[in-house]
């Protein structure tokens, strides 16, 4: 392997002849920096206020169903699993099974928002919302706070959620058309990469929602 | 097409659908681990506990699912500067907290 990132075997192959493999993924990396960023601020929030309202915390998490957060986990951590094989089968260049683990990838993709569609619609008919009347009077800060952050944090994640659905579903159509094969693929690559990134964020946000309690 | 195959594979490591799988079933195994040691009560410890197991799954996800330890050296390296660009804060964050 060459050591320099302009020239690397992968762009021989590539129809484009400014193809540059490394350069694509140092690129894509450096945006999936900005979201660790992103969450990180978020996660750095939940730590502090954490340490500040311990009790509050253990009592409003408890309130959560672990059922549905660790099948979501479940759910997401297969999603991933398809991902890559989808990878693995278009660089072994069989299109079909790559195409049926990448359907199968926003499939999952799917049921991890049907599940999240019912426990906030859960939450919000207990009248658990940020700025609901129950929340402000009857709790203490230490709740709303915990309350704020578990739909601030599910709510972004979910956002990365339905893009990466968006995006899956993109890179279904191209290896469809064969504009992503076995000799250019750096697209579905790091579409894979966000994919994962959300699947990460999921294996932190877990524990720290659903069982602090 | 067999020497053209076996350099392509050395130029771009393929991750086989066998490493994949084991990589999954530790994923889930880690997971049931996380769930059944919440239950146990370590009072202080179990946020740190959950935080070491997530850890040990995130690990495995960006080492295999997001191909880190085959990368090239740059990637590498620019992935333990973003991680110390994040921790290094939240070791400002807690030391500022501790101290108050």
């Amino acid at each position: 392997m060459s050591s320099h990132a302009a020239s690397h075997p992968q762009d021989a192959h590539s129809d484009n002849p400014h193809a540059d493999y490394i350069g694509d993924k140092v690129g894509f990396w450096f945006f999936l920096y900005t979201e660790l960023v992103l969450f990180g601020g978020l996660f750095l929030g939940y730590f502090f206020y954490h340490m500040k309202y311990k009790e509050a915390f253990h009592e409003a998490g408890s309130h959560l169903n672990v059922f549905m957060g660790a099948g979501n986990t479940v759910v997401l951590l297969t999603s991933s699993l398809t991902m890559v094989m989808s990878l693995t089968a278009l660089q072994k260049r069989k299109k079909g099974l790559s195409l049926l683990y990448l359907g199968m990838t926003i499939l999952f993709a799917l049921a991890f928002m049907v599940v999240k569609y019912f426990e906030w619609g859960a939450k919000f008919s207990y009248g658990l919302y940020p700025g609901s009347e129950i929340l402000q009077s009857s709790h203490s800060d230490g709740v709303i706070i915990f309350y704020g952050l578990y739909f601030v944090m599910t709510g972004t994640h979910g956002v990365h959620v339905v893009l990466g659905l968006l995006a899956l579903s993109w890179m279904f159509v191209w290896v469809w058309q064969g504009k992503i094969h076995a000799d250019d693929y750096a697209y579905l690559e790091n579409v894979g990469l966000y994919w994962h990134l959300v699947d990460l964020i999921w294996i932190y946000l877990f524990p720290l929602l659903y069982l602090v309690a | 097409m067999g020497s053209h195959e076996q350099s392509h594979d050395h130029d771009h490591h393929i991750i086989g659908y066998g490493t994949h799988l084991v990589i999954y079933f530790g994923l889930l195994l880690l997971t049931g681990l996380t769930v059944a040691v919440a239950r146990v009560n370590l009072g202080e410890l179990n946020l740190w506990v959950a935080m070491l197991v997530a850890t040990f799954k995130a690990a495995l996800v960006i080492l295999y699912f997001m191909h880190m330890k085959y990368e090239h050296k740059l990637i590498q390296f620019l992935f333990v500067i973003a991680l110390l660009a994040l921790f290094l804060p939240y070791g400002a964050v807690f030391i500022d907290y501790l101290h108050r």
